[in-house]
């Protein structure tokens, strides 16, 4: 054991009544509220910048990107699920709804890379306008984004185990810090989708 | 309340589904209104309006938001409040100079 | 939790990972302000060159002349090119790579976990990581140097267009931003949890030492301030990689043809998103400063901080005030008067905060009987300098002046204050009030006010004359004064500035010398020299992994010295009964 005993890692403190990595995660959430916002607020200032801007419908699929919201949505659902499931001690559940989880984030990914090799062949590319411009940085940085969840959901899949024997309770924290991150990207695409593809 | 026990998970996980299908029913609602042409003004306030429920729903349930603690919130309220900053000073700013342009 | 006794732990790590991928604050905190101090030395190597320049316009430089590439200087004398990289490197190396990373990242690790009674930070690998990532982008600027069209060039705010058409420094400088921007995230989050969860038993937040608060205020500047300047250094790299025209606007002409590029872009966006982390910036430069000399100033004049809570208010309000002042940087660029008076009212009212803290630091002098050491006199220094860098930054900060002075070296004779003489003298006040704690070794006294006296003349010498050229309308960017004629008559106070600037930097080998040799030949101390109340000073000099003998409790607020009935001036936060 060393000596540098860390405490409020697996319980949380009595005063602010979360853990460390709670606390951790979501002010690494605030500033990703951040980013999108300055995001958000490039999109608002060129827009508005202009006097003619695409209806996003013109240009983009909506029928993926609505199937690829459902997607999202019912990944987050399977995400908190897998969590709920490790609070209810069944691993096997838990390692099925993550399993799942990280099949729909790569079925997004998949929907996505359709769309994105469609508009190449029809030779439209971030340089082509700034409504292309914005489009592909945002969902190209959302991408990234979930590309990341579903490199720290796979392990937690596949190494958790151990951690799932030894420290249960630390473990269920960080899945549900896993959990508020994964959330979180689907709640962007909640924002991004109709800003890009409905107005 | 015991927000570790069996029996409030079982609650929640029932919650949960619940949220899913309101979800998945506001997703298409919004598709379904984008259909519509309505006016711009109005357009962007309804998708804005239906995204904004469909996240505080994400935020609320998945990310146990109802239940989260006041220093979580804390934090989160100031960021809220420096993302308005950031969203909407530059707007600002901008639509001036362009009200002397025009 | 009571397990602070064995040690053999850290004893049994190898080398590599007990110095080099060490998980222990205070060795990671070592690293942070080593690295960091490397780069200000070589951010100050940078503008001594481009002191020659201006000083001696198209002269060769001698005896190094010769040394710099063909690219770099031909004959020794500079090219306009090479004087952009070094204006650009400068700046950001000075504030990217040196001072926050000394301040936030150096005594920040350091002594937060320490003055909070904590082991270690909350999250050691996340810390690892910072400190590694930034290192990463440091490296990259350094790498830049040596492309073929050399480094940045379009100064550290890194303008579009210009920045946008500007060469391969410039994609450089934007990925290495994308790392520093990402340690000081990863190191913030780290901050903000470890003061929040990790305090000692009966450390309530207003006993916690005016550092940590410092410090907390600053973690969120860091936190939420720099994902806007991340998301541009996107943008300008999507515009430089990808083609895109986020910062070009339509019809851009550049050398009388028209770019191949869409258009529909705006530059001003940049410039907004700069600004809102760049003016947090500023007091992420500064709070840390003002941190470490209310310690020093408390333990020197061996009485409590004149208006503590007003202090912390202060801090607290700087901090959110910071964050809706930025566009008074941008009064040039065409703002409409509602929006510009706006950020005046703004920037107006932020110079309160500082005001009260400037006030109430100067007032703890009042009365006290000041121990005129060293790093008392850093601290002392800092508060003239700080007040004439905050009070000339008032008419930058009001348009109507701003118009005549935007852009000259009045802007850099005032920003330089704050951060040069006032957040350097600072941190080398810090360096040599800490330097017993981390060495278990006292810096010597005379080498040190040797450095201080010079240091402190020269460093006016350079920065004063500043203010009258810039009031002479003298740009603040030209690669040769001479050839302008309201610039010309200023030349004598360029060359009294370098030749200062070089006399400062003959200054700076005391402290070199002193810092290196007293590692050595330093006086032995105990773990509490400075007869200081702050929970580091309970902790062995320099402490051990895991920091304290026993897990400290507090009992009483951090300046508690000179208490009437006291046996001793001082009464440290950890000691249960009188002392």
């Amino acid at each position: 054991m060393s000596t540098a005993v860390i405490r409020y890692i697996d319980k949380p403190h009595p005063v602010t009544g979360v853990t460390n990595a709670k606390l951790g995660t979501w002010c690494f959430l605030a500033s990703e509220v951040m980013l999108f916002g300055a995001l958000f607020s490039a999109y608002v200032l060129l827009r508005t910048g202009v006097s003619e801007w695409p209806h996003g419908s013109q240009f983009l699929n909506v029928p993926l990107a609505t199937l690829n919201t459902l997607i999202l949505i019912t990944s987050s659902v399977t995400m908190v699920m897998s969590w709920a499931s490790l609070m209810l001690k069944q691993f096997g559940k838990y390692r099925l709804y993550l399993a799942i989880t990280i099949l729909l984030a790569l079925a997004f990914l998949v929907v996505k890379g359709f769309e994105y090799g469609h508009k190449f062949e029809h030779h439209h590319f971030p340089s082509t306008n700034t409504f292309y411009a914005i489009y592909f940085t945002l969902t190209g940085l959302h991408g990234l984004h979930v590309i990341g969840g579903v490199v720290v959901n796979a392990y937690f899949l596949f190494f958790g185990k151990r951690m799932w024997e030894t420290h249960p309770e630390q473990f269920a924290g960080r899945i549900e810090c896993a959990g508020l991150y994964w959330h979180f990207v689907d709640l962007v695409w909640i924002f991004l989708f109709p800003v890009l593809y409905l107005l | 309340m015991d927000h570790g026990s069996k029996e409030h998970i079982e609650r929640q996980v029932k919650v949960y589904i619940s949220v899913f299908a309101a979800l998945a029913f506001l997703t298409v609602v919004t598709v379904a209104v984008s259909y519509l042409k309505l006016p711009f003004a109005a357009g962007v306030a309804v998708a804005l309006f239906i995204a904004l429920i469909k996240g505080s729903l994400v935020a609320a349930f998945f990310m146990h938001l109802l239940t989260e603690k006041q220093i979580i919130f804390s934090i989160l309220a100031v960021t809220a409040l420096f993302f308005a900053f950031l969203l909407l000073l530059p707007a600002i700013t901008s639509a001036e100079v362009m009200s002397y342009v025009s | 939790m009571k397990e602070h006794s064995s040690h053999s732990h850290s004893a049994s790590l190898p080398f590599w990972r007990k110095y080099i991928f060490s998980l222990d604050h205070k060795v990671i905190g070592v690293q942070y302000a080593v690295t960091g101090l490397l780069f200000l030395l070589f951010g100050f190597t940078l503008i001594m060159l481009i002191r020659w320049q201006l000083a001696y316009p198209g002269q060769p430089l001698p005896v190094i002349g010769h040394l710099f590439s063909e690219k770099m200087m031909v004959g020794g004398i500079m090219l306009p090119e090479f004087y952009n990289q070094l204006g650009a490197m400068h700046g950001t190396i000075m504030v990217f790579l040196g001072v926050v990373p000394l301040a936030v990242g150096g005594f920040g690790n350091y002594l937060v976990p320490l003055q909070i009674g904590a082991p270690d930070m909350a999250f050691p690998k996340l810390n690892m990581m910072s400190y590694w990532v930034y290192f990463m982008g440091g490296l990259i600027m350094l790498a830049s140097f040596f492309l073929p069209e050399g480094a940045a060039q379009s100064g550290w705010t890194s303008y579009p267009p210009l920045a946008n058409l500007a060469s391969s420094g410039q994609t450089f400088w934007l990925l290495g931003m994308v790392f520093l921007i990402t340690s000081s995230l990863l190191g913030s989050v780290n901050f903000i949890v470890t003061i929040a969860q990790l305090r000692a038993d009966g450390l309530s937040f207003f006993r916690l030492p005016f550092f940590v608060w410092a410090q907390f205020i600053t973690s969120f500047l860091l936190l939420l301030a720099f994902p806007p300047l991340e998301a541009a250094g996107v943008l300008q790299l999507m515009d430089r990689l990808a083609g895109t025209s986020f910062f070009m606007p339509s019809g851009l002409v550049v050398a009388g043809e028209q770019l191949a590029v869409s258009g529909g872009g705006n530059p001003v966006l940049w410039q907004h998103l700069f600004w809102f982390l760049a003016h947090p910036e500023v007091y992420v430069l500064i709070l840390p400063a003002m941190g470490i000399v209310a310690e020093i100033l408390a333990c020197n004049t061996r009485k409590p901080i004149y208006g503590y809570r007003s202090m912390v208010y202060s801090v607290v309000a700087i901090g959110f005030l910071s964050f809706v002042v930025w566009a008074h940087h941008m009064f040039l660029t065409g703002m409409g008067t509602k929006m510009s008076g706006f950020f005046q009212i703004t920037t107006m009212m932020i110079s309160v905060p500082s005001v009260i803290i400037l006030t109430a630091l100067a007032l703890s002098l009042w009365g006290g009987s000041i121990r005129f050491n060293t790093p008392m006199l850093f601290a002392i220094a800092f508060l003239p300098m700080f007040g004439i860098g905050g009070l000339t930054g008032l008419p930058l900060g009001l348009a109507a002046s701003d118009v005549h002075l935007h852009d000259t070296y009045y802007v850099i004779g005032h920003f330089h204050y704050v951060v040069a003489p006032g957040t350097i003298f600072a941190l080398f006040a810090g360096v040599y009030h800490w330097f017993p704690k981390v060495t278990g070794r006292k810096m010597s006294e005379v080498l040190g006010k040797i450095h201080f006296f010079f240091s402190l003349i020269f460093i006016n010498g350079v920065f004063m004359p500043m203010f009258l050229m810039g009031l002479a309308g003298v740009s603040r960017r030209l690669y040769d004064p001479t050839q302008y004629a309201h610039a010309g008559s200023t030349q004598p106070l360029n060359v009294f500035v370098s030749i200062c600037a070089w006399l400062l930097a003959l200054a700076q080998i005391p402290f070199v010398l002193n810092f290196f040799g007293s590692l050595i030949f330093g006086k032995k101390v105990d773990r509490n020299p400075w007869e200081a109340t702050t929970l580091e000073w309970a902790a062995p000099s320099p402490p051990p992994h895991g920091n304290f003998d026993e897990v400290p409790a507090v009992y009483r607020g951090p300046y508690e010295y000179s208490v009437p009935g006291q046996a001793r001036d001082f009464w440290p936060q950890h000691m249960a009964k009188e002392n």
